[in-house]
């Protein structure tokens, strides 16, 4: 069900991780990412582990509800992980009729079924911990130097927050129209793929001309407001970094610098494999 | 008895553990051939209750019949509840999709499975019931005008030859003159085809003009079901509730509050000139 | 100086064919004239398709007139560099509530039009602020649009308009989308901007009891303004104000019909209360 789908929800709570800048925030998951695709190594794990769980602590948000995000994906995360378990190459382990397990199949196996879900977590847990206003705030001001190659920085993020603003709306509307017709006699729901296309039409058509007409009311009233693009606009809610966020950067490039060092080092650590 | 709704409740869970009563305990019946005027302010469950007329929502917990059937029961045929009990929702203009005015009215009918020529009957009959001329059978719907708009997805059910007709607030957004227009096709409607309506308004004096009877929903739950003159002679009880009697009501209460001996059970214009016009010769 | 003064002003929707030629032209606004003095509230009624939108956009600078002139607190319209001061100096709220709310946060959609003026950060908090609290909305600078009534969505679409420090105020059928209540919350709160902050108020409506306290009513019909006067005065040409497809406050009909059959109270009653007083005042 689509309720099911957490990512991209924002999870009403106060924590520090809510009240940290979202320029920060978006950083942070970008160097998590890039972390857990550059290391596989075990004590690399580790400390990628115990950075997600404290983060997860910091935000607030029930583990719980975190762990749903990955309902979405299990059926990805299955096919992904049983993949790279039986169709790697190595030493075999055991063997199953016409399947045989290897060595680096169980190791790679592990380590994507791990990437994915952090993957998975890690930006969830930003959308949880940030409206999105301000993501795409902040969004607007990362890219802000993009600019200068002329790139429509300021609309991207103006389309951005009115989409945000009208999908709520326009889910209710297609529930509307969808009840609307099947009072008279539509049925969305039964019959082949083409049978079940072509009854889409009575409910998408009506959409369609819906979401230009709003579009259209909607440009009228921002030029009403006086809108002129994004040249000489002031914010009412301007970016700043503060002391808090400048600590959090340390310990973010501090946490990078230490996966780093570790897959360095790992060969002098005690030997583990699986 | 045509419809009746039999202790019908409806729990809405917002995807989350909280549930609401959106219906809670509705119980009336409603007489073939009925006028009947349903009220309330927003939110008090008036759409709900007519979605469950048709079966688009169905209840938690309670039963309704159509015809003496059980709508609910397993072997009823809901495809033909929905040609029965025409739902024209709120704003039905935003529904129109074809190409031309006439495959409009035209989806209904075709989708009741009905040959060529019966369909192509019911297409043209509804058509002239809300008064939309040949000439513009051919026109795309998205360029007539509001008021026309509305009376081609009005006709898109009357296609359907529905026995009850129940209208969400027909007359929001048209001018005086258009309201007039479309309420007074429903009476004549009413009158002629014999069918049941069903009118979701907010406004008192639409209802006083042409029901005969009012239900009154707050808070999701039935509030008053009587006919129109006894619900407006509550008009205290209807203000608690953020509705209220027609203007004429409250001239008629405060003259007798001021010692004319009017009889104030009158809610249109000309009971109301009626009313003081025998009062003042009697003075 | 008038707010507004309208100078023989038509307007044209020309629609042209796949070839770009001239297929058909319609004069939705077809010689009107008009004054609007500062502070006042003024009503314009009318039939839809009548034109009285089509005037409205030229108000905000959002239509041009095809012919005649049209002053904004003395600005022309037609001149580009009086734009923006034209569209912050008379502010426009539309029908649909949900199609002119931008933000997803009630105070940072208040916040929208100072932003777009160039206003720095801490006098838009100030802004914000005033407005939300002169429409009774301070409460709700929080929530999403979306959790709003109707009637709350246009006093919030009010305020982000009062931000911009108007002078005017037209509202393009503000109330046709919503509740009685909607209606009322909506319409008071404009009376209350007009009587305490003198801003001068256009309101487009067919809803005849909103104008009965409106200082003047301008009649549209085909593009022309047909009747003008005091609420008392139009109300009290019943058969004149049908023939345009409108309709007259329930009381003042029955006024109106009383008349005619011969009791003797005064012409364009307009409330309950004047008819009962103009019935009492008979016996005595």
């Amino acid at each position: 069900m689509i309720r099911d789908i957490t990512i991209g929800q924002y999870y009403p709570v106060d924590s520090i991780l809510h009240r940290m800048d979202p320029r920060l925030k978006l950083n942070g998951t970008l160097l998590f990412i890039i972390s857990i695709f550059l290391f596989d190594t075990f004590y690399g794990y580790i400390a990628i582990t115990m950075f997600m769980i404290s983060i997860i602590k910091l935000s607030k948000v029930p583990f719980k509800f975190i762990l749903r995000g990955l309902k979405a994906i299990v059926v990805i995360l299955i096919f992904t992980m049983t993949f790279n378990l039986f169709l790697t190459q190595g030493d075999i382990l055991i063997r199953l009729g016409f399947l045989k397990i290897t060595k680096q199949g169980l190791h790679s196996s592990i380590f994507m079924g791990l990437r994915l879900s952090y993957l998975i977590l890690g930006s969830s847990l930003m959308t949880f911990t940030t409206t999105p206003n301000q993501l795409t705030d902040g969004l607007e001001r990362l890219l802000w130097p993009l600019r200068r190659i002329k790139v429509p920085v300021h609309e991207i993020a103006m389309m951005m927050s009115i989409a945000l603003r009208f999908i709520p709306i326009l889910l209710e509307e297609t529930d509307k129209i969808m009840k609307a017709q099947m009072a008279r006699g539509a049925d969305f729901e039964s019959g082949g793929v083409v049978k079940r296309a072509k009854g889409l039409v009575p409910l998408l058509v009506p959409l369609f001309v819906s979401a230009f007409r709003r579009a259209n009311d909607l440009a009228m009233a921002m030029e009403a407001r006086c809108y002129r693009g994004g040249e000489g606009r002031t914010k009412m809610k301007p970016l700043h970094y503060s002391r808090r966020d400048m600590v959090a950067y340390i310990i973010l490039l501090s946490y990078f610098a230490l996966v780093i060092i570790i897959s360095i080092y790992e060969k002098y650590l005690p030997y583990f494999s699986l | 008895m045509q419809i009746v709704f039999d202790h019908v409740d409806y729990l809405y869970s917002g995807g989350t553990s909280f549930e609401k009563h959106a219906l809670r305990d509705i119980s009336f019946k409603i007489e073939k051939g009925e006028f009947i005027g349903l009220i309330g302010h927003t939110g008090s469950g008036k759409s709900t209750l007519i979605q469950h007329m048709n079966g688009l929502i169905k209840a938690t917990n309670g039963k309704i019949y159509y015809n003496g059937e059980d709508i609910y029961d397993k072997n009823y045929n809901m495809s033909q509840l929905r040609s029965k009990v025409g739902l024209v929702f709120q704003y039905p203009e935003h529904q129109l999709f074809e190409t031309t005015v006439y495959k409009d009215v035209y989806f209904g009918p075709k989708n009741l499975g009905l040959d060529k020529l019966e369909a192509d009957l019911r297409t043209y009959e509804a058509l002239k019931m809300v008064g939309i001329g040949e000439e513009l059978l051919d026109a795309s719907p998205f360029e007539l005008s509001g008021g026309q708009k509305r009376r081609v997805a009005i006709a898109g059910i009357l296609a359907m030859r529905p026995e009850v007709l129940v209208l969400d607030e027909p007359t929001a957004g048209l001018d005086p003159r258009g309201r007039d227009e479309i309420l007074d096709q429903i009476a004549m409607l009413h009158k002629e085809s014999k069918i049941t309506i069903i009118l979701v308004t907010h406004s008192m004096e639409d209802v006083a003009n042409y029901v005969d009877r009012i239900l009154v929903m707050n808070n999701g739950s039935l509030a008053m079901d009587q006919e129109t003159r006894s619900v407006f002679s509550r008009y205290k009880e209807l203000e608690e509730i953020h509705l209220a009697a027609p203007q004429v009501t409250y001239v008629m209460n405060t003259l007798k509050e001021k010692g004319f001996p009017v009889n104030t059970d009158v809610t249109t214009v000309t009971e109301a000139k009626n009313e003081i016009t025998r009062v003042l010769k009697i003075i | 100086m008038e707010m507004i003064k309208v100078e023989d002003l038509a307007f044209e929707y020309i629609r042209r064919n796949e070839e770009g030629d001239v297929e058909s032209i319609n004069r939705a606004i077809d010689g009107v004239s008009l004054d609007v003095k500062k502070g006042d509230f003024i009503a314009i009624i009318g039939a839809n398709g009548s034109g009285k939108s089509t005037l409205a956009k030229h108000i905000n600078a959002i239509l041009y007139p095809s012919e005649g002139t049209v002053w904004v607190n003395g600005m022309n319209t037609l001149k580009e560099e009086n734009l923006w001061e034209i569209r912050r100096s008379a502010g426009m709220v539309f029908q649909n509530p949900d199609n002119q709310i931008i933000a997803t946060v009630v105070e940072e959609d208040v916040g929208f039009g100072p932003e777009n003026l160039g206003v720095p950060t801490d006098e838009i908090w100030e802004r914000v602020e005033k407005s939300l609290k002169a429409v009774g909305m301070l409460e709700y600078r929080n929530q999403s649009p979306n959790k709003l009534s109707g009637g709350q969505k246009q006093r919030v679409a009010i305020a982000g308009i009062m931000a911009m420090k108007p002078e005017c105020i037209v509202l393009d059928e503000p109330t046709a989308m919503l509740d009685p209540d909607g209606r009322k919350e909506v319409i008071s709160t404009v009376r209350l901007l007009n009587q305490h902050e003198k801003i001068t108020v256009l309101l487009i409506t067919h809803h005849m009891d909103e104008v009965i306290n409106a200082d003047k009513v301008f009649v549209m019909e085909h593009g022309k303004i047909v009747m003008q006067g005091s609420p008392r005065e139009i109300f009290s040409r019943i058969p004149e104000i049908k023939k345009y497809r409108l309709d007259v406050p329930q009381v003042t009909e029955l006024a109106y019909e009383l008349r005619n059959a011969g009791v003797d109270i005064p012409e364009g009653i307009l409330s309950a209360d004047e008819l009962v007083q103009a019935l009492e005042n008979l016996g005595a």
